[in-house]
């Protein structure tokens, strides 16, 4: 007896090739590639740790060079950008189809209001001499030198993703005003929200492991 | 079970009708043909490393340095790590036999996210063709596959290529992962409950886990690797503070859990093979498949084995060598449901099974000789030497390589269908199984006398290992031509194959030869489990 069966399950109309929507398993999509995201941050948070637990003095000297005004300003502007895209999401679920596409283009440009302050911020440190090699590096002790390396690679990957966002919640915002996602056809919407709650939350823990340790 | 099964079969043009021109395959999202666009790539890769391998032990026939010198050789070795585990063993079973009969096991038209395999598929192309153009490019890198800093970071051979290249193709391990687990959820068909899913597929589903959760430590850790190495920011740098250990951790607490990736997959082929060619339900097919949910996890979390020589306290070296020896738990969980499955079973030895059979009898030594380097005072004898290439080849490539060939012989007729030689197949396991025991056997002994692992140069009393095993590397090599050669022909020429050749009970069984584009006319309805041969 072969692996029984009757042929009387859901007949799906197929003259192409398969392609269902399945909202449900767009979002365990999402979630699981979020998952891998958190991982790759998460390997930096691990090193993070060690050498903070290794050279403490050091990072705590070397976070006194980052600027926390711009910091929190940058936090503040990430938190509303998630908030704007959260009521996007609503708002297309309701049918109000400009106002969700209003909120997108508020959560792109505070995405680069985001980049603006962050490039500032590098710059800054560029002119005081703070990149990898750099003689002024030379005089500083390891862990100061780990703490620049990390904070370079931590926001710059997390200014990567920035921009990953921008242009993932820009194709988002396209298709919601030529019609292609509707209140009972959101999936990439909703999944353009939960990547950019993802840079958010990264931020959250960044911007206190660099700035507030002081 | 008496309910009438009606046939599944369809008279749909199959697959490799359904649509014709190279264009109706770079651009497909039909599971069976990126599946058979995988079968193609690993094994073209699969093929170049052995090619390495060859080499590598015509190096070592004779103690001194003859052909490659000490720089090519560790080239050799590296490129040799880097193509068969990246390229071939890693994605092998899932991306090949996953892609291909998943859906169908599951009773499924496609998987759910058709396009985003195509990506997967492409992003292994191009991961794969970076690192085999690093030989082009500097001659190849020379770190080993493992890429340890800070050597790594201070060589002057080219590990940008393989490095990027490693980067990509664990991306695209991710995508399938993801788009596994996501219709192993989503695309069952009603009735198909999660324990009347083939062991298989259980097999897929926990691999799946692994390759999402460990695959992007990896992947973050390489690059941090460039980072280090061309922006001079300071990582793992022993001399700017870094910890070099570090990096050993965070590159085994994927590459270990990589080994499950490479050997579960394989577990749920066997538990395939066995039942069908016993003629017996498998024995215990909940504690299969919770073995397999069991050995991702554990598996997960004893990487530092790897580094018991490298500098570790006591207690987490003990811990880490306790979680390894109940790893074999699960496993050996498996081994005795296969034995007791065969027991009292009418039993075929067709070429799949014979396979089969051999992997029991591989893994058996491969796995009983892992405790011995779980041990922390035998590992400390015998780490960095020859016995770790033995074990390590013995799990790997007797198990994960040796199931692959099984895998093929088992779904050749219907994925091809068609029929290859059986008394060729058998000639090619046999001179196989003659070549393997001939190459591997020899090294456990080489090593436990001290032979150090990536040398290419031995001391004369080591001679004889050594030629025994590069003997045994020629007549390994010649059986697996042999096999390639057996299916060429088969796939061009040999006789039409039935439906259900070997009387599977799976649903892959019961859809046409070769299956047409959708696998099914209309979603069955399962009412039973999927090895029932009671009658």
């Amino acid at each position: 007896m072969t692996q029984a069966c009757t042929a009387a399950g859901p007949n799906h109309e197929h003259s192409g090739h398969l392609e269902h929507y399945d909202p449900v398993a767009n979002r365990i999509g999402m979630w699981l590639f979020l998952t891998t995201e958190l991982l790759l941050f998460a390997v930096l948070f691990i090193i993070y740790a060690v050498y903070f637990h290794d050279y403490r003095p050091g990072f705590e000297l070397a976070a006194q060079e980052l600027n926390r005004t711009l910091g929190t300003l940058n936090t503040v502007i990430l938190l509303t950008s998630s908030l704007t895209v959260a009521m996007a999401i609503t708002a297309m679920q309701k049918g109000a189809r400009r106002l969700c596409a209003g909120l997108l283009g508020v959560t792109i440009a505070m995405a680069a209001l985001f980049l603006v302050i962050k490039s500032f911020e590098w710059q800054a440190k560029f002119d005081h001499g703070i990149y990898p090699g750099s003689d002024h590096m030379v005089d500083l002790s390891k862990g100061e030198n780990l703490f620049f390396g990390l904070y370079y690679l931590s926001t710059g990957l997390h200014a990567i993703h920035i921009i990953i966002g921008m242009v993932f919640l820009s194709i988002v915002l396209w298709r919601v005003q030529s019609g292609r996602i509707t209140a009972e056809r959101f999936s990439l919407l909703e999944n353009g929200g939960l990547y950019w709650h993802l840079v958010d939350l990264v931020w959250i823990y960044l911007f206190p492991l660099y700035y507030l340790i002081a | 079970m008496t309910t009438t099964t009606t046939a599944l079969t369809s008279d749909a043009p199959n697959f490799f009708e359904a649509k014709s021109g190279w264009r109706s395959w770079v651009v497909t999202t039909d599971h069976k043909r990126i599946g058979l666009m995988y079968l193609y790539g690993t094994v073209g890769f699969f093929l170049i490393a052995m090619a390495l391998a060859v080499l590598m032990r015509l190096e070592l026939l004779f103690p001194g340095v003859q052909l490659f010198g000490g720089n090519g050789y560790n080239r050799i070795l590296t490129l040799h790590g880097v193509v068969m585990t990246f390229l071939f063993i890693i994605p092998g079973i899932p991306a090949v036999f996953g892609n291909f009969f998943l859906p169908i096991q599951i009773g499924a038209q496609d998987l759910i996210f058709p396009r985003l395999n195509l990506l997967s598929f492409y992003l292994y192309a191009a991961g794969g063709l970076l690192a085999v153009l690093s030989i082009a490019f500097g001659g190849g890198p020379d770190t080993g596959w493992t890429f340890y800093v800070p050597y790594a970071t201070g060589t002057d051979a080219n590990v940008l290529l393989p490095i990027i290249a490693a980067f990509i193709l664990g991306w695209s391990s991710i995508l399938t992962g993801l788009n596994f687990v996501t219709t192993v959820h989503r695309m069952r068909a009603p009735g198909m409950d999660w324990f009347r899913m083939p062991l298989f597929v259980w097999g897929l589903y926990a691999t799946s886990w692994v390759q999402i959760i460990v695959t992007p430590v990896v992947g973050i850790t390489l690059m941090l690797v460039l980072m280090e190495r061309f922006l001079g920011i300071p990582i793992f740098d022993p001399s700017k503070g870094g910890d070099p250990i570090l990096y050993q951790h965070l590159f085994w607490i994927y590459s270990h859990p990589a080994v499950y990736i490479m050997v579960l997959p394989a577990m749920g082929v066997v538990s395939e093979i066995i039942p069908t060619f016993s003629r017996r339900t498998i024995f215990g097919y909940k504690f299969i498949a919770y073995s397999s949910v069991a050995i991702a996890s554990i598996g997960s979390l004893v990487w530092a084995h790897h580094m018991f020589t490298s500098g570790m306290a006591d207690t987490a070296r003990v811990v880490f060598s306790f979680l390894t020896f109940i790893v074999a738990l699960p496993s050996g969980v498996k081994v005795f449901n296969w034995l007791a499955t065969m027991y009292k079973g009418s039993i075929r030895l067709d070429p799949p099974m014979i396979f089969a059979l051999m992997f029991i009898f591989l893994f058996s030594i491969g796995g009983l000789t892992g405790l011995i380097i779980g041990s922390l005072s035998t590992d400390i004898h015998l780490h960095d030497t020859s016995f770790i290439v033995a074990h390590f080849h013995y799990t790997m490539f007797g198990s994960g390589g040796v199931i692959f060939m099984a895998a093929v012989h088992y779904w050749f007729p219907k994925m091809f269908g068609r029929m290859y030689s059986f008394k060729l197949a058998y000639t090619s396991a046999g001179l196989f199984f003659v070549g393997f025991t001939l190459t591997y056997m020899p090294l456990f002994i080489a090593g436990y006398f001290g032979m150090p692992r990536r040398y290419a140069d031995y001391l004369p009393e080591y001679q004889g290992f050594h030629q025994a095993s590069t003997v045994g590397s020629w007549v390994m090599a010649t059986s697996i031509l042999l096999m390639v050669f057996n299916m060429c022909r088969a796939a061009r020429k040999g006789p039409k194959a039935p439906d259900n050749p070997w009387e599977g009970r799976p649903l892959e069984w019961q859809v046409s030869t070769p299956p047409p584009t959708l696998n099914f006319d209309q979603i069955p309805t399962v009412t039973s489990g999927p090895y029932d041969y009671a009658e």
